[in-house]
């Protein structure tokens, strides 16, 4: 089948403003990929596109995009799904949204990265380990509690498709709460107090305004307004 | 002209996977270390590393050590040097202990402890069945052990040099001095002055046409040491992963077996239980994934194509247990608990579900067995007499230690980062207290800045893209699972091509900021020689062990073979093959029937 590629472009060394690049792609397979595409675009017609990608199937978080006006992960992306069976399809690709574009595809994820930081995103527990050398115990209960959120790979979907991210880029946003939400319910964990003064803040979880773009956006498969609600019952209960 | 800016630390560690960060873990306690990686430290291949990392816990059954390390000098078809064995497996529980106190959410037995599953290689030493020894959190282990460590680097505020893509080693003599990064972003050289330097950049799988590699894994630090006079180490010894999926390369865990699933072929034949009749389906990779290959050129692939099916749909996997005397049973919703991924990745790439239908499978370019030369302290070694270079680290699928020797066994790759990671860092940081740190060369990046000036302004008008497809497809016909005489040395004389019209590769993207082209056409450079000196050395290597298979020498000869591969670098395209010894201990070379 055919593709037009329509590509939101942006070299800094040479554009005031961004602008939309048109591609045609001839003998595109409903099977391929939005990167496999993007990677065509690349290699056989302009080189200087710019993004980033590596491992090509779903693990990394390197390539979220804005696909056809929702983001998702390029390498995760079927034209199958974008496509409606007919012989020729469109496709619309920009950078994620509320973080700075430096070329092309590629954003700023400094920002990002930093709200992610911010929450204290490790494994506090000062308590001596077992004394006889072994490992923590932890019932699969306990470990279950806190399954959904360790599948976090950083890409970014949820907090730039985050209306509340969008209007004030001060908000933590989603990302960085469901790292919160993975120590605060893990029972081996014991840096709650400090995780949520963080997560409680004004720029914590109150500005979630639970419209899922979140959850629908997240290549994992994360519930991650749920993972929200979650810490913010536990602000507003003190209980875990 | 990019400008260059200058940075000064004790030791900079080149690459943020597992290995990168656990040495930067430990060797940032005593010494002022940075972390240069050309990806997000998260971005990390390690993060796709699924089933699980071996260490002998014994949580599940009885299992030791020993038994871990004659599993693996085995499964290396004896190359592995037994002394790093040794420390591998003794090493590895510590560090898995160390991994779940640094808060890695393994998975549970119902008594509390780490969960442990089954997989290829790893038995049970006097029944020979096989063990649960591989530590796993779902089939995302890699992922955690990769969030884990970077989360505590986080917390031990590591320098992180995020997005900076290091091109060069700088060695004077038998002294290194740092290195030379390029800062994607901006495209400025940065030159990192210190008393020591670490590799741990990872593999090089892109080097074939179906691969479980990532785009990033073009083996820099690897390509930079063979240019700076570092020989390379059994790189003939290429690790093909029985279980790609069909046509993409990704990876299908092994864990898939460990659960139970079967390998059935176009008749509907389980066949392993030909190929390996004790452990069938668990065998070694290179077992595995040579079968597959014999039963697609009989003529039993599946729908006449180059495949066969990997089943782990619960009527098969149960019926196989019945077949077998074994009491276990699993059900659809064991399989959506332990292999969320796996079914995640087939019902996005395949629309296949794998809890109702058998996955079509293929052998995928996975691992490198060889690599940078180094000790069991992770320093690098420079010839046969096991010559240190002062300064010179390597750890991770970059450095061969030598604990896989001709086939690695499955989990032994994340148990390979974080022992050797670990070991690496302790030393680097005793090395840096005592190391003075020396001056920088004139002009210290201006030979690597030349190269990329080289590229930049190439009038040639030959495409990349071409060059690097047809590098995978010699490769993939010449140096696969099986390769003969003619089939490498077709493949080393179409290298040889292929090297001459690399230079001739032209680039659209003359500018600075976030130029990936200009660093991708570096990168091929990279791959190219890895490449060829992977061709040059099986060729050489007149013998079957493990990841090399020979056609035209169907046998192991341990009387002429015993022995590593050096391949040094003497000039363009001119490389020089030297030998080791293997390093022997209590398992004596035996004939290896699974």
């Amino acid at each position: 089948m055919q593709v037009n590629l329509r590509i939101r472009r942006f070299n800094p060394e040479k554009d005031s403003k961004a602008w939309w690049g048109d591609y045609t792609l001839d003998d595109v397979s409903r099977n391929d990929t939005v990167l496999d595409l993007l990677n065509r675009v690349k290699w056989e017609i302009d080189g200087t596109l710019a993004l980033r990608r590596s491992c090509a199937h779903g693990v990394c978080g390197s390539d979220a995009l804005r696909i056809n006006g929702a983001n998702a992960l390029a390498c995760k992306t079927l034209v199958s799904r974008l496509s409606s069976g007919a012989a020729t399809a469109a496709i619309q690709i920009e950078p994620i949204l509320g973080l700075r574009v430096i070329k092309d595809l590629i954003v700023d994820m400094e920002p990002f990265m930093d709200h992610y930081r911010s929450v204290l995103p490790y494994f506090i527990n000062d308590s001596p380990p077992p004394a006889d050398g072994r490992e923590r115990l932890q019932s699969q209960e306990d470990r279950a509690r806190f399954d959904d959120t360790t599948k976090c790979i950083l890409c970014a979907c949820c907090t730039t498709s985050c209306p509340s991210f969008w209007a004030n880029e001060k908000y933590v946003g989603p990302a960085a709460i469901v790292q919160a939400h993975r120590f605060i319910y893990d029972s081996r964990d014991e840096g709650a107090a400090d995780r949520l003064k963080v997560v409680g803040d004004t720029f914590g979880v109150w500005r979630c305004r639970t419209n899922f773009n979140c959850t629908s956006a997240c290549p994992r498969e994360i519930e991650v307004t749920k993972a929200i609600a979650e810490v913010k019952k536990v602000l507003a209960t003190g209980e875990i | 002209m990019a400008t260059v800016k200058t940075h000064t630390f004790d030791a900079v560690i080149v690459g943020a996977g597992g290995a990168g960060l656990m040495a930067a873990l430990y060797a940032s306690r005593n010494a002022n270390v940075a972390v240069l990686s050309k990806l997000y430290p998260t971005r990390s291949h390690t993060g796709a590393a699924q089933g699980g990392v071996g260490a002998a816990l014994g949580n599940m059954e009885e299992d030791h050590w020993e038994w871990h390390a004659f599993d693996t000098v085995k499964g290396s078809d004896y190359l592995a040097d037994q002394d790093a064995v040794d420390i591998l497996c003794q090493d590895a529980i510590d560090v898995v202990i160390e991994m779940e106190h640094m808060g890695l959410p393994f998975d549970r037995f119902p008594n509390g402890r780490i969960s442990q599953r089954r997989f290829g290689g790893h038995t049970n030493n006097e029944t020979k069945k096989p063990v649960t020894r591989a530590c796993h959190a779902a089939d995302r282990t890699g992922h955690m052990i990769l969030q884990t460590l970077y989360q505590q680097c986080i917390k031990n505020k590591v320098n992180f040099f995020d997005e900076y893509h290091v091109v060069d080693l700088i060695r004077v003599d038998d002294t290194v001095r740092g290195v030379v990064a390029i800062e994607i972003a901006t495209g400025d050289f940065h030159v990192f002055q210190s008393k020591a330097v670490m590799f741990a950049t990872g593999g090089w799988g892109r080097c074939w046409q179906v691969t479980s590699n990532a785009h990033s894994l073009t083996g820099d630090g690897a390509a930079i040491c063979l240019r700076r006079g570092i020989p390379m180490e059994d790189m003939e010894f290429f690790q093909f992963h029985p279980t790609g999926i069909f046509k993409l390369g990704i990876l299908i865990t092994e864990g898939v077996r460990g659960e139970g699933g079967v390998l059935i072929n176009g008749k509907g034949e389980r066949f392993m239980e030909k190929y390996a009749p004790t452990i069938k389906d668990l065998a070694s990779r290179d077992v595995v994934s040579r079968a597959i290959y014999l039963e697609v050129k009989a003529g039993n692939g599946v729908n006449g194509k180059n495949y066969v099916h990997l089943d782990i749909t619960p009527d098969t996997v149960n019926h196989y247990f019945e077949k077998d005397g074994e009491k276990r049973r699993i059900t659809r919703e064991d399989i959506e608990a332990k292999l969320p991924d796996i079914a995640d990745f087939t019902r996005t790439y395949l629309g296949i579900d794998p809890v109702q239908e058998p996955m079509p499978v293929q052998p995928t370019a996975h691992y490198a067995m060889g690599g940078i030369p180094t000790d069991v302290e992770g320093r690098v070694i420079l010839d046969a007499a096991n010559t240190v270079l002062p300064g010179l680290y390597a750890a991770g699928e970059a450095a061969c230690v030598s604990v896989h020797g001709a086939n690695r066994l499955g989990t032994n790759s994340l148990t390979d980062l974080v022992v050797f990671g670990r070991r690496a860092g302790k030393h680097m940081a005793e090395f840096c207290q005592e190391a003075e740190l020396l001056p920088l060369p004139a002009n210290a990046a201006a030979e690597v800045i030349a190269e990329f000036e080289r590229i930049r302004h190439n009038q040639g008008s030959v495409k990349m893209f071409d060059v690097r497809n047809r590098m995978q497809t010699t490769m993939t016909e010449g140096v696969s699972v099986f390769r003969t005489d003619e089939t490498i040395s077709t493949a080393v004389s179409q290298l040889q091509e292929l090297r001459a019209e690399y230079q001739n590769v032209g680039v659209q993207d003359k500018g600075n900021i976030f130029n990936s082209e200009l660093l991708e056409a570096w990168e091929l450079g990279c791959l190219l020689e890895l490449a060829e000196v992977t061709a040059v050395s099986a060729l050489a290597r007149q013998e079957s062990r493990g990841g090399h298979a020979r056609d035209d020498f169907p046998e192991r000869d341990d009387a002429a073979w015993l022995k590593h591969t050096l391949c040094h670098k003497v000039g363009e395209g001119e490389y020089q093959l030297d030998y080791k010894p293997v390093t022997l201990g209590r398992y004596e070379p035996k004939p290896r029937v699974y």
